[in-house]
């Protein structure tokens, strides 16, 4: 699904990734975890294809095509999910009418008709009520007044419209509480599938209780040093990164 | 169809045009540049216009004789000279081409864009249209329906002819001879526009539009419209085509009256989209328009305008709230692109007690241009209890445009509730970002949040225009962040 090879990224001078190596399988769900500061956005965003990093060097395999010769809306078209940890703001553009786009976009990329009036809204109907998103949010602008909680769940709402083959959730579980998480996670549950993966990258373990990763990877100083299952995450919990500075260039034995 | 086959059907079609009074009278001549009496006397002349209507032309020739134009606007272009100009020149002056292969291909392609037939392509790149029968029996039916319940909406120049004691009773009385520079210049030289009657009661049941005249898109550079709402009667009247004319005039000094008595309603929607100029600011429309409405007891006026064309545009949609209770409406998106510069606002003057005034004001910045919000809030001492709300917003899509908001607030008053409310931001590349991750293009997503953000504006546009307003917002803005 998912091959990225000694990948090297930097803002202005500041190189950010550093040699990252990783594979994800179909049906996998990978937990990316690390202290502030270690590249865990960064990989996210590029990934997603933000224009604020430089890749130098590396290569990043998606399905056979190379990710990053890709525009992000062609990767995003190609199956690429983004659940932003801070999500924006559109003034005015409903959240149906954005989801409407969007889904047409993908659809005429796969040379599909835009989506029936009829359809669209039972899968709005199905999608929302799996991240219990109330009608009043999803008439409501984009984010626009949306809590910290209402953001997050929107952003999983949008992922389960757009079914994407790898969804990469950037601290979804940053500024919520314990309901909130647990509604979130339950609708990441329910997406999972053997040809659906994750990257799931957040500060703590708290969300893997609910989350249960196949694999836990913490990144420092810009690459993977250590690899392992989900006790590590627990592990992590208690004895925090400090042991683990020597950063490894190994691509992880998964 | 070749030849001889299709001037026939030209002619006739001409002829057909004419027979059922759409075009005006189709001259082909057009008198020497310049400005001077003889010139308005020639123009009234060749239009058989009764005497007191030359008196009224000579009034405001005198007074514009004496006007400097005005320079307060916050615009910079080289001031045409009027001496150049032909003061008369017919409607279908424009230069006919053979076939739509002589078009201006980046002309077809935002026509394409925007979903305009190519018949209709032809007509407004000027080809020689060779089918126009469809329109004739649209507009002769659409004429009918008005004719039974009483409406009257014609060209100016046919109201003079026709209606001569109604054009005469209202013409100048909200827009005066001498209330600016270029009002008085279109007093004295106005060639052509619109009227519009509603008799008392009557609403309107089609929304008026110069679309349907087929004359309409030559008409000069000095048009005028005049529209009366007798009592309790409603109209929607559009203004505007939504493709992007190329026009060899290079000023337009327009005026628009609207008398709107007790209780009547006028929605007066404009979509302006004149030749911007080149993206180095080379060419392109000035367009200086007066546009005003007085509104009596419990009347109602609104002003709903899109504009995304001229290179200078110089225009503020007014209203006079004499009656109690009336209520003045100014909703705007302002698109400038490259070098064109916009200034425009409305004015609302409050005088009777009650009255209401609502401002949106959406400026949209782009390219190096220069984008200016100036508007007038003026409560009389009369206008208890008055109440005004604006917002002007200004978007702007790069580092090298500018956006400007100048509000007078005159309150005499104390009674009055006056709120004011603005904000400037730049399109945000995040939000771009966040569309494109969703799948959608760079392209459309600037569509997207430029259409959300001029929402409130655009919803108060009749459906159909509204569709072809937002395409052009899109077209306008095309490839312009930066």
């Amino acid at each position: 699904m998912l091959k990225i090879k000694n990948l090297h990224a930097k803002v202005g001078d500041n190189e950010i990734l550093n040699g990252l190596n990783l594979e994800v399988k179909p049906g996998e769900l990978h937990a990316i975890m690390g202290p502030n500061g270690s590249g865990k956005s960064t990989l996210a965003a590029v990934l997603a294809g933000s224009d604020s990093y430089e890749v130098t060097s590396g290569s990043v395999n998606f399905d056979g095509i190379d990710l990053l010769d890709l525009e992000t809306s062609e990767r995003a078209r190609e199956g690429v999910f983004l659940a932003f940890q801070y999500p924006i703001e559109i003034p005015g553009v409903s959240n149906l009418n954005f989801m409407k786009a969007a889904l047409n976009a993908k659809r005429a990329h796969k040379g599909l008709e835009p989506i029936k009036a009829k359809d669209f809204l039972a899968k709005v109907k199905e999608c929302s009520s799996l991240v219990k998103l109330d009608g009043r949010l999803r008439d409501r602008s984009v984010n626009e007044g949306f809590s910290g909680g209402e953001k997050k769940r929107n952003e999983i709402f949008q992922m389960a419209m757009l079914e994407p083959k790898l969804a990469i959730l950037d601290e979804t579980d940053s500024g919520l509480d314990i309901d909130a998480l647990q509604v979130v996670s339950k609708g990441v549950n329910a997406m999972r599938s053997t040809d659906r993966s994750f990257i799931v990258i957040t500060h703590y373990q708290r969300l893997l209780d609910y989350i249960i990763p196949d694999f836990v990877h913490v990144l420092s100083n810009g690459c993977i040093v250590k690899s392992g299952g989900k006790e590590l995450a627990i592990e992590l919990e208690e004895k925090g990164y400090d042991w683990l500075k020597e950063p490894s260039h190994d691509i992880p034995n998964i | 169809m070749k030849g001889t086959e299709e001037e026939n059907l030209l002619s006739e079609v001409t002829e057909k045009n004419y027979q059922y009074g759409f075009t005006t009278e189709i001259e082909s001549d057009t008198i020497a540049p310049g400005l001077d009496e003889s010139v308005i006397r020639t123009i009234s002349k060749k239009k058989n216009e009764p005497d007191w209507l030359l008196d009224w032309r000579l009034e405001a020739f005198a007074a514009w004789s004496k006007m400097e134009e005005p320079e307060w606007a916050h615009v910079k272009y080289e001031k045409p000279d009027l001496q150049s100009i032909s003061f008369y020149s017919a409607p279908k002056q424009k230069k006919e081409l053979a076939s739509l292969d002589e078009v201006d291909p980046e002309l077809l392609k935002t026509m394409e864009k925007l979903g305009i037939s190519i018949e209709e392509q032809k007509k407004l790149s000027g080809v020689a249209v060779d089918f126009v029968m469809d329109s004739v029996s649209v507009a002769t039916s659409f004429k009918e329906t008005l004719g039974e319940m009483g409406v009257i909406f014609c060209s100016l120049g046919e109201a003079i002819q026709e209606h001569p004691e109604l054009v005469r009773k209202y013409l100048g009385t909200v827009v005066p001879q001498r209330d600016n520079y270029y009002a008085a210049l279109n007093s004295a030289v106005f060639t052509d526009g619109s009227f519009c009657y509603i008799p008392k009661g009557v609403r309107c049941p089609m929304e008026l539009s110069t679309y349907f005249r087929i004359n309409q898109a030559g008409t000069g550079q000095f048009e005028r419209t005049l529209i009366v709402a007798e009592e309790g009667s409603y109209v929607s009247y559009l203004e505007g085509c939504t493709a992007p004319q190329r026009d060899e005039n290079q000023l337009h000094a327009a005026v628009v009256e609207i008398i709107a008595h007790d209780e009547a309603e006028v929605k007066y929607s404009t979509v302006q989209n004149w030749y911007p100029g080149d993206k180095d600011g080379k060419g392109g429309v000035f367009n200086f328009v007066t546009k005003r409405g007085i509104c009596h007891r419990a009347a109602k006026i609104s002003w709903t305008q899109v504009e995304t064309g001229s290179a200078v545009t110089w225009k503020y949609p007014s209203c006079i709230l004499k009656g109690d209770d009336s209520i003045g409406e100014f909703f705007s998106v302002a698109v400038t692109n490259n070098k064109q510069q916009a200034d425009t606002g409305t004015k609302m003057i409050h005088l009777g007690k009650r009255t209401r005034s609502t401002i949106i004001s959406k400026g949209i910045s782009s390219g190096e241009s220069q984008n200016s919000y100036r508007g007038l809030v003026q409560i009389h001492p009369g206008a208890e209890n008055a109440r005004n709300f604006s917002v002007c917003d200004s978007l702007l899509m790069t580092d090298r445009c500018g956006a400007h908001t100048f509000p007078y607030i005159e309150v005499k008053n104390p009674t009055a509730q006056i709120e004011h409310e603005a904000t400037t931001s730049k399109i945000g590349e995040d939000q771009i970002f966040y569309c494109q991750q969703r799948g959608i293009e760079e392209e459309e997503a600037i569509g997207l949040i430029v259409k959300g953000y001029a929402k409130d504006v655009l919803n108060k546009l009749p459906m159909e225009f509204a569709v072809e307003a937002q395409k052009l917002l899109t077209i306008s803005l095309e490839g312009s962040v930066g």
